[in-house]
């Protein structure tokens, strides 16, 4: 029997697990700002509300912040934190 | 007629026109037909990739549905569109790197043919393949019905003639020129969508007299309009939340979505796609519904939510400029309606004909074949778009929850669980698309989620537990996978 488990994984796929687990880790800081200045700010009576640039302080963090705050981590990963790896296979020349 | 706001409207469908033709060239020099076809050969580099993975995901409702909704139920609905920032960058990181690889190691050039060569089970092919020709047939119907209306509003036209010219325009492009054409006329309808945006957000501010003034206009009206809760307290935490699920990580299922994972040139591409579609998409989504909950203390009173977007436009902006933003869902709607109908095609052509009927078919065959499948959908969808059947509008009502429960396990778990095997599979598809229609029937928004929660939920484990269950019957054919698709 060759069937012995002596095969090892492709190499390139830890650094794709990884980046996997690095996307996953941005939805969930995504969801938790997000959901925590909408919901922790907004709360409250109308009447209540703080503003900023015109805005209700709910809204300004969990949608204009928080986006601006993701986009720039999304390019520090991919700039500090993703390898690139070829993706073809050697031959495979198409 | 307004001819000031048509013939920008003219001039944008005429220039995609002539975009795809160009783009088709490729198509005479290839030596694969098939990868170039339905994948352009994994040529995309980072911005086309970016583009027109937005383009093909925004789509009628980006621009014109969900703005229309912002406008009656206030900031709420902003809250809730901007779930959709993680596709920008979750799809792409999570199918990433290991699709690619995987669909290269395998010479994927469909959905699908990962899916076959990653279950060897001749029921996923088949279920899968069914999924998505009905489904997304039925998606695509109801775009070109809204591309249609929208024409016919614009310009007074009538609906078929409208319709006709707005099929003609995608159809002709996508035939002939396949995936390509069809990347890179979504780049330009892309970027046509982000101009728009930026106009109708900054001419509304600006006719709103500031955003200031906005806010206390629409406070005064009623307070709800800028909690986020929605104008009359219906949109709970939870059920805002659930939209995570739909719009937000489980994109990642979507075929038309999943396929442009596999279709990036190097790494590189990737990593410059991931950016471009957060910045993008995240713009996007937060301008529409942003211009859509202003538009309300500009026009108020506006009771068809559909109308929005075409009356504010006309209101705030000088035509010609009405009429470039108004390409904008023009734009949108075209690129989601051109990359499903080459989906649909693939999954008949490659999915099914070339698997079952006519394995050893060579490239002519293929060619005249292919594209004979795509005109023929195209002129059905046609057809039944010019007066829709009731089972097309139900069907239509699946297409996107429905496929998304079907597919994101066995796409998920199989890159990343090795365990995963055909059974899994088969019952995971099947689960999420009955469960989708009977909860939706039965149980819409179950426990005040979104109806695509539980389905998703139910997926998962059906896949997991069947996987785990079946293991012994499927050990040998695992093992080959394993070998095929893992090792170095």
């Amino acid at each position: 029997m060759k069937q012995k488990k002596a095969l090892r994984d492709d190499p390139r796929y830890r650094v794709a697990n990884r980046e996997a687990l690095i996307g996953a880790g941005l939805v969930l800081l995504n969801f938790i700002m997000w959901f925590g200045f909408a919901y922790g700010l907004g709360s409250k009576p109308v009447e209540e509300y703080q503003y900023i640039w015109g805005m209700p302080a709910w809204f300004f963090y969990s949608c204009i912040v928080t986006t601006i705050s993701i986009i720039t981590l999304v390019v520090l990963a991919v700039v500090f934190l993703f390898k690139e790896v070829p993706l073809d296979e050697e031959g495979d020349e198409q | 007629m307004n001819w000031e706001v048509i013939i920008p409207l003219l001039v944008f469908l005429v220039f995609i026109f002539f975009t795809g033709l160009y783009a088709s060239k490729h198509l005479k020099t290839t030596s694969n037909f098939l990868q170039e076809y339905f994948l352009g050969s994994r040529q995309l580099g980072g911005f086309i990739l970016a583009m027109t993975m937005i383009a093909t995901y925004g789509s009628a409702s980006s621009f014109v549905g969900g703005p229309g909704v912002a406008y009656t139920m206030g900031l709420g609905w902003v809250l809730l569109s901007m779930t959709q920032l993680a596709t920008g960058y979750f799809v792409l990181s999570v199918l990433g790197k290991k699709f690619a690889i995987m669909a290269r190691k395998i010479r994927a050039v469909t959905l699908i043919d990962f899916l076959k060569e990653r279950y060897q089970s001749k029921w996923v092919v088949i279920l899968s393949a069914l999924s998505i020709i009905i489904f997304l047939f039925s998606a695509m119907a109801a775009q070109w019905v809204g591309g249609a209306r929208l024409i016919e509003s614009l310009t007074g036209l009538s609906y078929t003639a409208a319709l006709f010219i707005f099929a003609v325009s995608v159809l002709v492009y996508v035939i002939i020129g396949g995936f390509r054409a069809v990347a890179i006329t979504d780049t330009v309808q892309g970027v046509v969508m982000f101009l728009g945006t930026l106009i109708i957000l900054a001419g509304t501010i600006i006719a709103g007299g500031g955003v200031g003034n906005i806010m206390t206009d629409l406070a005064a009206e009623n307070p709800d309009l800028i909690s986020p809760y929605g104008a009359d307290r219906s949109l709970t935490p939870l059920f805002v939340s659930s939209f995570w699920i739909l719009v937000g990580v489980g994109v990642v299922g979507l075929p038309q979505v999943a396929v442009r994972a596999m279709s990036y040139k190097s790494s590189r591409g990737m990593h410059k796609a991931l950016i471009i579609g957060t910045v993008v998409v995240g713009f996007i989504m937060l301008g529409m519904h942003l211009t859509g909950v202003f538009a309300r203390a500009v026009l108020p009173g506006i009771e068809v939510g559909d109308t929005v977007m075409p009356k504010i436009a006309m209101e705030v902006l000088p035509p010609w400029l009405a009429g470039i933003v108004l390409a904008a869902p023009m734009a949108a709607i075209m690129s989601t309606v051109d990359s499903l109908l080459l989906l649909v095609s693939s999954a008949i052509v490659k999915d099914v004909y070339l698997n079952y009927v006519k394995p050893e078919a060579n490239d002519q065959t293929i060619k005249r074949f292919s594209m004979a499948v795509t005109t023929v959908i195209g002129v059905l969808v046609f057809a039944m778009a010019v007066n829709p059947p009731e089972l097309l509008i139900w069907l239509n009502l699946f297409s996107f929850g429905g496929l998304e429960a079907a597919f994101i396990w066995p796409v998920i778990m199989g890159l990343y669980w090795k365990k995963g095997n055909a059974g899994g599979a088969i019952a995971s598809i099947l689960t999420g698309v009955f469960s989708y229609i009977l909860f939706h029937t039965f149980m819409p928004n179950a426990f005040g989620m979104h109806t695509v929660v539980l389905p998703v939920l139910l997926s998962l484990l059906a896949y997991v537990l069947i996987s785990l269950l079946t293991a012994e019957k499927y050990e040998q054919v695992q093992q080959e996978v394993i070998t095929k698709l893992w090792s170095a």
